[in-house]
């Protein structure tokens, strides 16, 4: 019994995680998706936080969020910020549930601030090369 | 004249300096921090109201001049802006970065609200080519038909035809919902990579050809299969999102999505692993 629960526990912790082809080393990049990017939200999972940005958005549902999942940079939980280009790591200290679609709804909303931050890089960069 | 033996001994490829060429970069690394405080404004964009409304009319002006006067009425706050006599003009709308409600009333031509990021917008006529190219995040709703390449692109938002649209309908979309109220012309879903197509009606030859992921939903009946293009089972799930999208999308209120077919790529195109390294060596 104490076997499969360990056995679960350790499938749950490889969530989003494979490991490296010798190609996808070679090249230092990743092929291919390793979560489902087709998973259609689930809006009984929505957060509070989530709900506020609809609603100053003037949308009625997640609209471009729909697209946003849980994926994972080098082994660690991480959202792809299209703005910035590159993945936002999610630190450790961030507990992330077992479930996908938790998992991106904390993506979306986690998404949602680290782009309206002050200290996203798109700030300087628009501060430096903005013509009109 | 020195050099001539060492340059004629290397190839095309390694006189490029290809031969040296390190594919170690991983995307930039940046790293969430968890006290960012709630602040829904994205830094460089307009602070509007909703309830601030003004009408433009943009009968003797330019695309240009027209798009220069939307942007001037936002940064005055004005969060409704109405569009009176666009008259087919192209590229109208084009660049908008703001959360935003536009109204047209009347027919907007080629490229119109192309490369917009967060606006509301309806269109009380027909558009042209490419109609919301590139759009990033929003809504665009067409109350009429709509032309070829219909959300060529798109990678986020919510695209809305309320008629009938051309050919090549979402080709090359990485994201974001396609919603067709009317038929749908040759080649839709052509090389979509991600993303959504729903059509109510029918769908013309060609279908979801070349995809590589993404799903298309369709209702009425589909002219042929493109390449790689796949039925795939109709979940639960995928019928509440449906019902969700259309009571959005204000189209098909009495339709049974639990008759719609469902398409998704095969996935025998997935072979960049194989094909990346040959390719490379015939280019060389």
């Amino acid at each position: 019994m104490a076997k499969k629960k360990n056995k679960k526990k350790e499938a749950s912790s490889q969530l989003g995680k494979k490991k490296e082809t010798a190609r996808e080393k070679m090249i230092g990049q990743s092929i291919g998706y390793r979560y489902d990017v087709n998973l259609l939200p689930d809006y009984k999972k929505i957060t509070p936080f989530l709900k506020k940005y609809i609603e100053a958005m003037g949308w009625d549902d997640l609209n471009w969020l729909e697209d946003v999942h849980m994926g994972y940079e080098e082994g660690k939980p991480a959202v792809f910020c299209r703005n910035a280009n590159g993945w936002v790591t999610i630190p450790k200290s961030i507990k992330l549930p077992n479930n996908q679609q938790d998992r991106d709804m904390i993506a979306r909303e986690l998404l949602v601030k680290f782009q309206m931050s002050p200290k996203h890089p798109l700030v300087d960069l628009k501060k430096a090369y903005l013509k009109f | 004249m020195a050099n001539l033996k060492n340059v004629t001994k290397k190839t095309k490829a390694q006189a490029m300096g290809m031969h040296s060429e390190v594919l170690t970069g991983r995307t930039q690394q940046k790293f969430f921090n968890p006290d960012e405080a709630e602040n829904f404004y994205y830094f460089g964009t307009y602070d509007v109201d909703f309830n601030k409304r003004t009408d433009l009319d943009v009968k003797n002006l330019t695309a240009a001049e027209a798009n220069k006067e939307l942007d001037n009425l936002m940064s005055q706050g004005y969060g409704t802006i109405v569009i009176k006599n666009p008259q087919g003009k192209h590229s109208l709308g084009v660049g908008i970065l703001n959360k935003l409600n536009l109204i047209f009333e009347g027919s907007l031509g080629y490229f119109g609200m192309g490369s917009s990021d967060g606006p509301i917008v309806r269109i009380n006529g027909r558009v042209g080519w490419s109609c919301a190219e590139n759009l990033m995040a929003g809504k665009v709703v067409i109350e009429k038909n709509a032309g070829s390449c219909f959300g060529a692109a798109i990678r986020g938002g919510d695209l809305i035809c309320k008629g009938s649209v051309g050919a090549r309908t979402g080709i090359d979309m990485k994201g974001g919902t396609i919603i067709i109220g009317g038929d749908a012309g040759a080649f839709t879903g052509f090389m979509m990579q991600r993303g959504r197509i729903i059509i109510l009606g029918d769908v013309g030859i060609n279908l979801g050809d070349s995809m590589y992921d993404g799903t298309i939903f369709v209702g009425g009946e589909i002219g042929s299969y493109g390449s790689d293009a796949v039925d795939s089972e109709l979940t639960q799930s995928d019928q509440d999102w449906l019902r969700r999208k259309l009571r959005v999308a204000e189209i098909g209120e009495n339709f049974d999505v639990s008759k719609m077919k469902k398409i998704v790529a095969g996935k025998k195109l997935w072979n960049y692993d194989n094909l990346e390294p040959a390719e490379k060596k015939g280019a060389i």
